[in-house]
């Protein structure tokens, strides 16, 4: 009788144990991935606090009616940054989806070589490639145009869009483009009307990266575009610098937006059989 | 590769290839005016003087200035590499291995929040909460853990291994945990019904399958982490910083392309080391494979 009570105590203390350890370990996770975006908000939201505070002492929406004021910087940012993502996703794309359909479906000479030269620049520090860009835009007049900004932010876009749109088209179903050629349809159509439509979420997802990356891009821009272009990023880096935490939460949190959101929908657009022949 | 059309005979088997380049070549162009240009331009010009002669003048210059920001940002990314690894592996060893449903579930869905967050808002996340009155010691205060007159500034080196270690610790776990669910279970299974520990499973049967992915995943930290400029312009005020804070500050300040180029030579260096440890790594664990 004694021997079970004990062994029930031992399996209930370890049926606990299996439970509070993960629960422990699952809040701690919690806390490192939250903890930083807590402050971000509360920073966000702070109307006072000053140092021996150890939180805010006033909460409040004071530095959210500053930044979106009629004619403030952070109005200017927004569309600058939009506009120029948009573009990238528009260069890189226009770029992209003939090369990814000719590396995935025709044949070309030295394609390995031609795949390792899209893989180069995430092989190595892009931060001389940015100074040297910004040298060689300095002499062509291209600093601190929306042209060259749109043209730095297009070089880790295209090698995404590269990537993913050849995965796009490589996972394409080869029957039913052959079925579609014996039936009649020229090329064309048939890209137009059993390739492209199949490959279409893998495009969208390569945009989705394209766009995310452009908004986010903070070196290309630090060197290309300051001071005549200021994105959001740079914004916030200016405001952060400058001490102002309210306005570089604030901003931080507008940036936070578009990439949450992708984040949410992104699994719906790259399946996983495009994401499997990424790379090959 | 010369245009084929100029070609007086071309050959069947170019003429196959012409629509592929046709479609390529665009691309092609584009990432050699925007990437392959200004990287040879960046190797050539750290051996360039005035005058247009070779000299190695910069590359000294650039070790006599900048030794210690050299050194500190290898020290930085070894310390961070070594964290990421750790983390990671537990973390993808738990979704893997563990054994309490809803735990797996949640660290599921809980990990991978910091790979979409730009680099540029950690650093902002990390300046206000590792500051000397940021809200982790405000927590460690209130909680009793820390006494108020010990709290102490991480906006250092500790600072940025912690914050390159939040953002890139995703991006490995998400690539380990991938291909630890593609191991065969059965080895593991086997493992389990003699005995073995989860711990011992995770390392000794999981992890020597996975390591060319963890390699990699840690070599493709190694240049993000060579490249970031904006979070150690953000958390570091002074010297020693890390090498791409430094660059910045020789072409913004200076306009001095020279010296900062010899420092981008610096990190292109380190990342090939790491490649070439890498490499000498699978190869030689090829003939072990082999048996």
């Amino acid at each position: 009788m004694k021997t079970t009570f004990v062994e029930t105590a031992m399996s209930g203390a370890r049926h606990l144990a299996a439970q509070v350890l993960p629960a422990i370990m699952i809040g701690l996770c919690a806390f490192v991935v939250f903890g930083p975006l807590v402050n971000l908000f509360m920073w966000a939201f702070a109307e006072t606090w000053f140092f021996p505070a150890r939180y805010p002492t006033e909460y409040g929406f004071d530095f959210w009616k500053r930044v979106f004021r009629p004619r403030a910087g952070a109005w200017t940012s927004l569309f600058a940054s939009v506009w120029i993502a948009l573009a990238t996703v528009g260069l890189s794309m226009a770029l992209a989806v003939p090369a990814g359909y000719a590396l995935a479906r025709l044949t070309l000479p030295a394609r390995t070589l031609i795949m390792l030269i899209f893989l180069l620049p995430q092989a190595f520090p892009s931060l001389p490639i940015f100074v040297n860009i910004a040298r060689m835009f300095y002499g062509l007049g291209l600093n601190g145009t929306y042209i060259g900004v749109v043209l730095v932010h297009s070089l880790p876009g295209l090698v995404y869009a590269v990537w993913i749109a050849t995965a796009a088209f490589a996972a394409v179903d080869r029957t039913m483009e052959e079925a579609a050629r014996n039936l009649g349809a020229g090329p064309m159509r048939t890209f137009q009307d059993i390739t492209l439509p199949q490959a279409f979420p893998g495009l969208i997802a390569a945009s989705i990266f394209v766009f995310l990356d452009s908004i986010d891009e903070f070196t290309g821009t630090f060197f290309v575009g300051t001071p005549d272009i200021s994105t959001l990023p740079i914004l916030m880096f200016n405001a952060s610098m400058g001490g102002n935490y309210q306005i570089a939460a604030i901003t931080a949190l507008i940036l936070l937006v578009p990439s949450i959101g992708f984040m949410l929908v992104i699994e719906r657009f790259l399946k996983a059989d495009v994401l499997s022949r990424i790379g090959r | 590769m010369s245009d084929p059309l100029a070609m007086p005979k071309p050959s069947a088997q170019l003429r196959a290839m012409l629509p592929g380049l046709l479609l390529i070549a665009p691309a092609i162009l584009a990432i050699a005016l925007l990437y392959v240009v200004p990287l040879v331009r960046s190797v050539v010009f750290a051996f360039v003087d005035a005058d247009g002669g070779f000299t190695t003048a910069h590359l000294a210059t650039a070790l006599e200035l900048y030794r210690r920001d050299v050194i500190f940002t290898v020290l930085v990314a070894l310390a961070s590499l070594c964290l990421i690894a750790v983390i990671s592996i537990a973390i993808a060893g738990y979704l893997t291995l563990g054994a309490t449903p809803w735990a797996v579930t949640v660290l599921r869905w809980l990990y991978r929040w910091p790979l979409f967050i730009p680099f540029i808002v950690a650093g902002q996340t990390a300046r206000s909460f590792l500051a000397r009155n940021g809200l982790l010691n405000s927590l460690l205060i209130d909680s009793g853990l820390m006494d108020p007159a010990t709290a102490q500034s991480l906006l250092d080196w500790r600072g940025l291994v912690l914050t390159f270690a939040w953002k890139q610790v995703p991006f490995v776990t998400l690539l380990l945990a991938g291909a630890m669910a593609s191991v065969d279970r059965s080895t593991v299974e086997a493992a389990r019904n003699m005995g073995a520990g989860k711990l011992r499973c995770l390392i000794e049967i999981l992890l020597p399958q996975v390591r060319g992915t963890l390699s990699v995943g840690l070599i493709l930290s190694l240049v993000t982490i060579m490249s970031v400029l904006s979070v150690p312009m953000m958390l570091i005020a002074g010297n020693p910083t890390m090498m791409t804070s430094m660059m910045a500050h020789r072409v913004t300040y200076y306009g001095d392309y020279a010296v900062a180029n010899a420092l981008g030579l610096f990190s292109y260096l380190i990342t090939v080391v790491a490649a070439f440890v890498y490499l000498r790594m699978t190869l030689a664990q090829q003939p072990e494979n082999g048996r």
